[in-house]
């Protein structure tokens, strides 16, 4: 590593300040203890069901598969008052066939591209994927940064990496995925955010994860990415948002998340423009305290599957 | 096609609106509490012989919850009598049968943490969320720690051997009356000494029921002693001769008269009073993890806190950054029914309290400084003060120098670490401090200059019976929890 790319990430941390590890983990500890009952749970719980990208990335999808999802998104339950997802999130080659399905609905087309999700291909292919991807039909792209290029202090050649990821987007959404497990520090997760947002339009996201690595969305990277995105927004007046994605698998941790968006960003940020859940066995547990708030009893575990592979 | 959806870089305001307002969360565990209280003397309840009741009110609605006795002299004579029949056979127990005692305590406590929690937040006001996580499991943490401690006085100083002090006067105040019970009680029943302990006349309650776990634990007659009451009854603990130590927490006033009426009489004494903490802000320090440091160490109990963060000293350069970042946090601060759990600042403990707050108050606006407080609805019945913030506030203003014990935070500046050392000891007290920097050494530097008791970095109010607590100074003298606290509950004896 070169002094000279040392000092670029010791200035750009100088220059967006630093997180304190023990400060975040108490902060996010006190999200948890909110007390969400009533019809604040169940605005809540419905507002989590329409930020859901309901995700499936396996080597295994088909386009049965990909069909199946995309009915569970339109309509996660025969009960007629629960929202459709925001959209589903799969792979470049199955972008043409979620299309069949979504076209004209409201729920949005998302596909991971740029070499999903290690990035660890020349540019030019990962370019090449993004513009395969809009092609068929994508609405919403969901890139990973350049870890190697970030760890090594390549700060510029990462931001080039997403602006040019960025074009290939044409007018279509972006999402910038950090893979925050493996920038490890709270401080690096604040860095990547700037770095990514000071090239990002308004409403294209920063996100956590890939959900391919060991530990994904934690409370604590989640509210370190909030306070970037609200002082970039107080500094700029560029609202970007966020997705939280990998881990999320029970109401009661989507609550809390939408709890850190809540008491940090405001209301503006409490919508599905703004703020996403890249899960996919959340979206039944969603569904299984709903349908509990509406009857007054829970329904047995097999009415709602865990394992979003038999959605 | 995804909608994007244009800025409007003017507006670059958060909204904390009720597009998704948290439902009333009232915590609906029953407290237990007895319509009328006696004093706790000898292992029993009796009336007292002054005939007389107070009321006890809670500050969440200033309904009545209880009568307790109002104990005269003759009453806290014979408590001090029941304590020293029970040292004979108490300090003569082995270390590991006290600690049994302590042990069960401990435990009978935990069993009852819901309902203490609950009582604890109607008695004194606050949020059932603080006492419940911390107020009541951190005085059941005493109780475990002390127990340990019990067996092995032998070890505690070598060469020299730890004896009870006697028969002990404890005062308690009331802005953590569970707590500090624990705080006090604890290390004197380890170390082999029988107590007399008289709660705050507003928060006597949680003391009372606390009396019923130690009948549960079948502590043995006399061991401990609670007589209720307001200033006279306290002077009548102070004042008796068979005390032979009185630990005090509260106010420096009454902690000096206390000094005063003390001298000359051989009896032993620790004080934990007052504090204008200082609270220290580097410019290169995390600026939010401090907001939330400075949050909760002015909030944190509705600022009734003797080490409250009360005195904000900011770096010139970040001042503006810092106060806007705290505006913006106290937009989600909820203040009200302290039983509600999404509440974070609940009631202040008493009219008295509230009064001395709004004066308080009032002088700082009067002296010139930059008031703002959040739009927030507070509960029409009880005592409730918004959460405040007076930025340009000089040294020489009251606000800068008096403790105000309520959600009132004093911000002034600095432009250098040796300004900021200065301006932190430039007050009476000296209980605690906090300093918020990226750097280890200036952490260490800063500790050492600043004259406080207590010095938290990067983070604030963190406390364990380990980690000895007390100031100098007018912030009193003696130490509470770790080896340091035990030892202010013994002698030390020369082993031949």
């Amino acid at each position: 590593m070169s002094t000279r790319n040392f000092h670029a990430l010791r200035g750009l941390l100088n220059d967006v300040g630093a997180v304190d590890q023990v400060g975040i983990d108490e902060r996010v500890a006190k999200f948890a203890t909110r007390s969400i009952k009533k019809n604040a749970k169940v605005f809540g719980l419905k507002l989590a069901v329409t930020m859901v990208d309901l995700t499936t990335l396996e080597g295994k999808d088909t386009p049965g598969k990909i069909a199946s999802l995309c009915q569970k998104a339109l309509r996660p339950h025969d009960a007629t008052d629960i929202p459709p997802t925001a959209a589903v999130c799969v792979y470049p080659s199955m972008v043409k066939h979620a299309a069949k399905h979504l076209r004209g609905t409201p729920v949005k087309i998302a596909s991971v591209a740029a070499a999903f999700p290690s990035s660890q291909t020349p540019l030019r292919t990962r370019i090449a994927e993004v513009r395969a991807a809009v092609a068929d039909g994508a609405d919403e792209i969901d890139m990973v940064i350049n870890r190697g290029a970030f760890l090594a202090g390549e700060l510029q050649l990462v931001q080039d990496e997403i602006s040019a990821v960025l074009e290939a987007c044409g007018d279509r959404t972006l999402k910038v995925i950090l893979e925050t497990s493996e920038l490890e520090t709270y401080d690096n997760i604040r860095a990547a955010s700037f770095l990514a947002m000071r090239v990002l339009r308004p409403g294209d996201f920063i996100k956590t994860s890939t959900g391919k690595t060991s530990a994904n969305a934690t409370p604590g990277n989640n509210q370190v990415m909030l306070e970037a995105i609200r002082d970039h927004f107080l500094a700029t007046g560029i609202e970007i948002a966020m997705k939280p994605a990998g881990g999320i698998r029970t109401a009661k941790q989507a609550l809390h998340f939408l709890v850190a968006v809540k008491e940090t960003l405001g209301d503006a940020w409490l919508t599905n423009t703004r703020y996403r859940f890249g899960a996919s066995a959340l979206l039944n547990d969603l569904v299984r305290q709903l349908v509990k708030e509406k009857t007054g009893a829970y329904q047995a575990p097999y009415t709602f599957s865990e394992s979003s592979s038999a959605y | 096609m995804p909608v994007k959806k244009s800025t409007c870089p003017a507006a670059r305001e958060l909204l904390f609106g009720d597009l998704w307002e948290y439902d009333p969360a009232p915590e609906s565990a029953p407290a237990f509490i007895e319509p009328r209280y006696g004093l706790f003397i000898n292992g029993k309840f009796v009336a007292p012989k002054t005939k007389k009741y107070f009321d006890s009110i809670s500050p969440r609605n200033e309904e009545k919850l209880s009568e307790i006795a109002l104990a005269g002299a003759a009453d806290v004579d014979a408590a001090y009598q029941a304590a020293s029949a029970a040292f004979t056979s108490w300090s003569k127990l082995p270390g590991t049968e006290r600690a049994k005692y302590l042990f069960r305590i401990a435990r009978l406590l935990q069993d009852r943490a819901r309902e203490f929690a609950v009582a604890e937040t109607l008695d004194g006001g606050k949020p059932i969320t603080e006492s419940r996580d911390f107020d009541v499991p951190m005085a059941a943490a005493h109780f475990f720690y002390h127990a340990g401690w019990a067996d092995k006085l032998g070890y505690v100083t070598p060469g020299r051997k730890l004896t009870p002090l006697g028969v002990v006067g404890q005062i308690i105040p009331w802005n953590f009356p569970l707590l500090m019970l624990a705080w006090k009680l604890a290390p004197a029943l380890a170390t082999g000494n029988t107590v007399v302990l008289k709660p705050a006349e507003t928060t006597s309650i949680t003391a009372l029921k606390f009396a019923s776990i130690l009948q549960d634990a079948g502590l043995p007659p006399g061991v401990v002693n609670i007589v209720t009451g307001a200033g006279e009854t306290g002077a009548a603990v102070v004042n008796h001769p068979l005390a032979a130590k009185i630990a005090f927490t509260g106010s420096t006033e009454v902690g000096k008269s206390i000094q005063r009426a003390l001298a000359g009489t051989g009896k032993r004494l620790t004080l934990e009073l007052g504090g204008k903490t200082a609270n220290i802000i580097f410019e290169d320090a995390p600026l939010d993890q401090a907001v939330e440091g400075i949050i909760n160490g002015i909030f944190f109990n509705q600022g009734h806190v003797c080490c409250a963060g009360s005195r904000l000293l900011v770096q010139e350069s970040v001042a503006g950054q810092i106060l806007s970042k705290l505006k913006i946090r106290l937009k989600s601060l909820r203040t009200g029914d302290p039983l509600d759990k999404n509440t974070d600042v609940g009631a202040i403990n008493s009219q008295a309290q509230l009064d001395r707050i709004r004066e308080l108050v009032a002088c700082g606006v009067a002296e010139g400084a930059e008031l703002y407080q959040p739009d927030c609805e507070l509960p029409k019945k009880g005592f409730y003060f918004p959460p405040t913030l007076f930025s340009k506030v000089a040294m020489s203003h009251r606000i800068a120098r008096d403790e105000i014990f309520g959600p009132v935070l004093s911000i002034l500046t600095f432009r250098t670490p040796e300004e900021a050392g200065e301006k932190a000891n430039n007050t009476c007290y000296g209980l605690s401090a906090g300093v918020w920097t990226d750097k280890g050494s200036r952490i260490l530097k800063m500790s050492a200059a600043l004259k406080a008791g207590i010095v938290w970095a990067n983070s604030f109010n963190k406390f364990d019976p380990a980690s000895p607590f007390g100031g100098y100074r007018e912030s009193g003298l003696g130490r509470e929890g770790g080896k340091q606290g035990l030892l202010d509950y013994a002698n030390l004896i020369q082993v031949p």
